[in-house]
């Protein structure tokens, strides 16, 4: 059953190469590609910066892609814990020396490149809890003591984040950790008691949010309520989505986006922009390459062995629902507006390159399928 | 070492897969959910986003519609819609404001005042929203730029149109037209769908009164915006209808010819054909410059306006009020013929004044005219013989007179300016002052004065139903087709001297209504008219024509500012010693050629002293215009379809 160690670990390029997951490696680059253009068709039509910087982002992340596939999961098992605090620190180090942009503080200035450290995060605090409940033995899970470390590791680095402010990050980062959470085994007793607790902890949470997150949650509630101001970007996209009708306005016809109605439309929106210009049937495209993604990273946390490698890859896969879910949701006005981005098609590097090594990391639980981590 | 028991790995690994199980259902579920959202949004309110798509991304703008042109009688346009070139300026456009506006100066005759206010408007708008540099740049102006466009990024020289009138000898009877107020937009139904921000409506005259058919149809302009309301490109354009054009019963020459003659004077003329009330001419003075309206008034000339004496705003011939004078005797003596107060041969004998209740009446004539019969009465404008004729008829019967000449009512249609003016009899002053007639009131009615108001144009309605044989006409002033049923009657008449039918039937039969009950009686004042101007003695005997052609026939008046003291009687104070605003308003009537009328006119000018000696004058000339241009009006109209 188990296969001697030296085979798996003495895997020559050409094996590593050979064991990718194609269809995968593909749907990628497909939707990478697919948000070139779309990126490019928010420049006007133009080789404008956006575009220009978005491919080359693609590229390079493409890139660690491979280079984090081809390490194996063994390493990345052993630096879990090291990485969480790497990311960790520069978090911290946001809070310190972060770059302010439009009132929140998320960035830190990397000379190269503007780093935001909370999107690091997602995938830091899964590896984390992966690691952690791959190690601890399952009559331990629901006990009170190996329950102390999780909730700490979460906790931590969501107040961190939330309080950048980056609201839509910070609940992302925790859906992330809850989900290796809940998949490991804690109870589902847990759960209800932490979200009853949450409840009532509502109010004073309220209590602390800025005007304008309040604002927005208003706004989702009514959208109405304000149209040229809250309520605006909801509508805007709403209307340029239903306008697309079935087959889009055509590429780089998109009135809504090139005429400016639409906000932030390279990045958090970048999925209402595609909708208008090629309508339901492209939409509907861009969810199914979404769900192949999904389901080819469910199979390889099928295939492989290690729990940790189970862990992380059904966490990562949920996470990764959860960010194109919930980004969606936002923009067809189903939930209230919290600048989430849309994995891969979205500009933004740290973004970018969070989804890349997370996916890397996918693949190489692939590659190394059969590698025992401990 | 190896996991503490594989089995504890194993059954981990269950449990991890059965609750990603759970998982999985959930994520599929959502994705239902997101595909139905999309049918939703993008299937099932297609149509609904995308005209609110559309509402987002056009915009029209409103294209305000040419106007329709005025023409007189002879065609020739006297307010009409010309090429006007405008120099706009689009900020954003512009690379360096200030250095653009140092060779804008250099070019036009920008001031410094104009370029900072231009400045405050740029900063207040977006930086492509256009502002009007230059609102009318004449030709040579609008060339130099044109030439030195290369060098001026961010100019736009435009051709726009706007009303132009030819010069200003018409203005008060055409009005003007400027900027739409709020005000305008509250009251008027028709601008509703018609405004257009700039646009320039009719405020006064046949501007006002054919504004709603003149303006035209509005068009659009479709343009495709960004959010911020810039234009990006044109989409559609529909230019609109341009407004129906208008000819006018009104002479330019003899506008010209009188507003010349006017000039300086606070005076109204008003020329009128006695068969059809086609207004030939209508004038009133001193004028005032209607092209200075159109783009904004300049605040100079608009406070030289109203504060001037002689008031150039006011149409005085439609809503200066006068009392008539002794314009009014000639309908004193037609009322008291048809009620048969008195026969013609009736004399009374003038002393100079009578005295009724300790009250005096004077005579102008302060010697007295002696025997005064009706003829005389009026030849000699005899106060006293009028005195006695009014108070045998009593202000009863002569305000139903009054009134059916034309007297107490407005003549035209439509003209807010306009205003009545009042005919006073028992009942009128118990409604609108309260009091009890009194005999004295009947005697000042009598030459009138005292609450007698009336028009220059009512009082040329008057003497041109008496010169058309007592015969009602309805005055126009534009061209709607035929108007000739009394020309056509005397014409039938002429041809059958033999004329079996009664006239009352025959009348009714061309569609008119006799003013008179004996025509008779209009002719005798007709006759009075024509020694009043034409015998010595008449009050306008000296201005008389000798040629047939022209010779008219007229009476005098004079409306009383002030009443004279006993003492400035006694000292025989002429007129022309009295300050300007104590002098009598001198009023003339007359209609021409005497055997054949055709024209009836009347004038009037503002402290003038005596209508002899100030109206006449000025009657006379336009009479023989007018007359002299008679067989090219005649013309016109055969080829407009009328017979002669």
């Amino acid at each position: 059953m188990l296969q001697p160690r030296s085979i798996q670990s003495t895997l020559g390029i050409r094996d590593k190469i050979l064991s990718l997951d194609f269809v995968l490696v593909i749907s990628i680059l497909l939707l990478g590609i697919i948000s070139m253009f779309a990126m490019y068709s928010t420049d006007g039509g133009e080789f404008k910066y956006h575009t220009n910087s978005h491919i080359l982002r693609f590229f390079v992340f493409f890139g660690m892609f491979f280079i984090v596939s081809f390490i194996s999961i063994r390493f990345w098992h052993e630096t879990s814990y090291l990485i969480y605090i790497g990311v960790f620190i520069l978090l911290l180090g946001v809070k310190y020396f972060g770059l302010t942009s439009s009132g929140s503080k998320r960035w830190l200035d990397l000379y190269f490149m503007n780093l935001q450290p909370s999107e690091l995060m997602k995938i830091g605090l899964i590896l984390f809890l992966a690691k952690y409940y791959h190690r601890i033995s399952i009559e331990g899970i629901n006990s009170f003591r190996y329950l102390l470390l999780p909730i700490t590791v979460l906790i931590a680095p969501v107040i961190l984040v939330a309080t950048q402010p980056d609201l839509g990050t910070s609940i992302l980062i925790a859906a992330g950790g809850i989900i290796v959470a809940w998949l490991a085994g804690v109870r589902a007793k847990f759960f209800t008691i932490s979200a009853l607790a949450m409840l009532a902890l509502l109010p004073i949470a309220i209590s602390f949010l800025k005007p304008y997150q309040k604002s927005r949650i208003l706004t989702f509630l009514n959208p109405e309520r304000d149209p040229l101001g809250a309520g605006y970007q909801i509508i805007q996209s709403k209307i340029a989505i239903g306008s697309g009708g079935l087959f889009g306005k055509g590429f780089l016809n998109g009135s809504q986006s090139y005429l400016d109605y639409l906000p932030e439309k390279h990045t958090d929106f970048i999925f209402t922009l595609f909708s208008e210009e090629f309508g339901f049937f492209g939409s509907l495209f861009i969810l199914l390459l979404y769900s192949l993604i999904l389901s080819r990273i469910i199979r390889i946390g099928h295939m492989t062995r290690s729990n940790f490698g189970k862990l992380y890859c059904y966490s990562f896969a949920t996470a990764f629902f959860i960010y194109v879910a919930v980004n969606m949701m936002m923009v067809l006005g189903l939930l209230p507006i919290v600048g989430s981005p849309l994995p891969i098609m979205s500009y933004g590097g740290s973004s970018m390159m969070s989804i890349m090594f997370g996916l890397g990391i996918v693949m190489s639980c692939k590659i190394y399928k059969d590698v025992p981590v401990n | 070492m190896l996991s503490p028991g594989s089995g504890n790995t194993v059954i981990k690994s269950k449990l991890i897969s059965r609750r990603m199980f759970l998982i999985t259902a959930a994520k599929a579920v959502v994705m239902v959910g997101l595909v139905g959202r999309l049918i939703s949004l993008q299937i099932n309110q297609a149509t609904k986003y995308k005209s609110l798509s559309d509402k987002n991304r056009f915009r029209e703008w409103k294209l305000a519609p040419e106007r329709g042109a005025i023409k007189d009688f002879f065609d020739t346009k006297i307010a009409s819609s010309e090429p006007l070139y405008q120099l706009h300026l689009v900020p954003e456009n512009a690379k360096d404001l200030d250095n653009l506006f140092v060779r804008l100066k250099a070019i036009l005759n920008i001031t410094d005042r104009k370029v900072s206010y231009l400045k405050r408007v740029i900063k207040k708008q977006k930086p492509w929203e256009p502002v009007i540099v230059s609102e009318n740049l004449n030709w040579s102006d609008f060339s130099r730029i044109n030439l030195f466009l290369h060098e001026l990024e961010g100019v736009e020289p435009i051709v726009s149109v706007a009303r132009t009138y030819p010069d200003n000898s018409s203005a008060h009877i055409l009005g003007y037209v400027s900027q739409i107020s709020t005000k305008d937009l509250q009251t008027k139904e028709y601008l509703k769908d018609l405004a257009v921000p700039g646009m320039a409506i009719g405020k006064t005259g046949l501007e006002r009164k054919l504004d709603e058919q003149i303006i035209g149809k509005v068009g659009y302009q479709r343009y495709e915006v960004n959010a911020f309301g810039k234009r990006i490109r044109e989409i559609k354009i529909d230019e609109g209808q341009a407004g129906k054009s208008f000819k006018t019963t009104l002479d330019y020459e003899v506008q010209k010819y009188t507003n010349e003659l006017l000039k300086d004077k606070a005076a109204a003329v008003c020329v009128m054909d006695v068969y059809n009330g086609d207004i030939v001419s209508l004038v009133s003075s001193p004028t005032f410059e209607p092209n200075e309206f159109v783009h904004g008034l300049d605040k100079a000339y608009w406070n030289s306006l109203i504060k001037n004496d002689k008031k150039p705003l006011a149409n005085k011939a439609l809503s200066g009020l006068y009392p008539p004078g002794s314009t009014i005797k000639t309908l004193v003596a037609l009322s008291a013929l048809e009620n048969k107060i008195i026969r013609p041969l009736d004399t009374f004998r003038c002393k100079g004044k009578i005295e009724l209740y300790g009250e005096k009446f004077h005579c102008w004539e302060k010697d007295g005219h002696g025997i005064v019969n009706l003829r005389k009465g009026i030849q000699r404008s005899c106060d006293v013989y009028f005195y006695e004729v009014a108070r045998k008829l009593g202000v009863d019967r002569l305000s139903a007179t009054a009134k059916r000449f034309g007297l107490g009512k407005k003549v035209l249609k439509d003209f807010i300016e306009e205003r009545s003016g009042v005919v006073p009899n028992t009942k009128w002053k118990k409604k609108f002052i309260g009091q009890n007639w009194y005999l004295g009131e009947t005697l000042h009615s009598g030459i009138g004065q005292g609450y007698f108001q009336s028009t220059p144009l009512q009082l040329c309605l008057m003497t041109a139903q008496i010169a058309n044989g007592g015969f009602e006409i309805k005055p126009r002033i534009i061209v709607e087709g035929k108007n000739d049923n009394l020309r056509n009657y005397l014409k039938h008449k002429n041809e059958n001297p033999n004329e079996p039918l009664p006239t009352d039937l025959l009348v009714s039969n061309f569609n008119l209504k006799p003013l008179f009950k004996n025509q008779e009686h209009i002719n005798l004042i007709k006759d009075a008219m024509f020694s009043s101007s034409n015998e010595p003695g008449g009050t306008s005997y000296r201005h008389r024509f000798e040629n047939p052609k022209f010779t008219f026939a007229g009476k005098t008046g004079s409306s009383q500012i002030k009443r004279f003291t006993e003492a400035q009687r006694e000292a025989e104070v002429k007129q022309e010693n009295l300050p300007y605003k104590d002098r009598d308003h001198a009023l003339f009537v007359a209609f021409a050629p005497y055997k054949n009328p055709q024209y009836a006119i009347s004038v009037l000018v503002e402290h003038g002293g005596s209508g002899g000696k100030a109206a006449a004058p000025i009657a006379k000339k336009v009479i023989k215009k007018v007359l002299e241009r008679h067989e090219l009006r005649r013309s016109i109209k055969n080829q407009i379809g009328e017979s002669v």
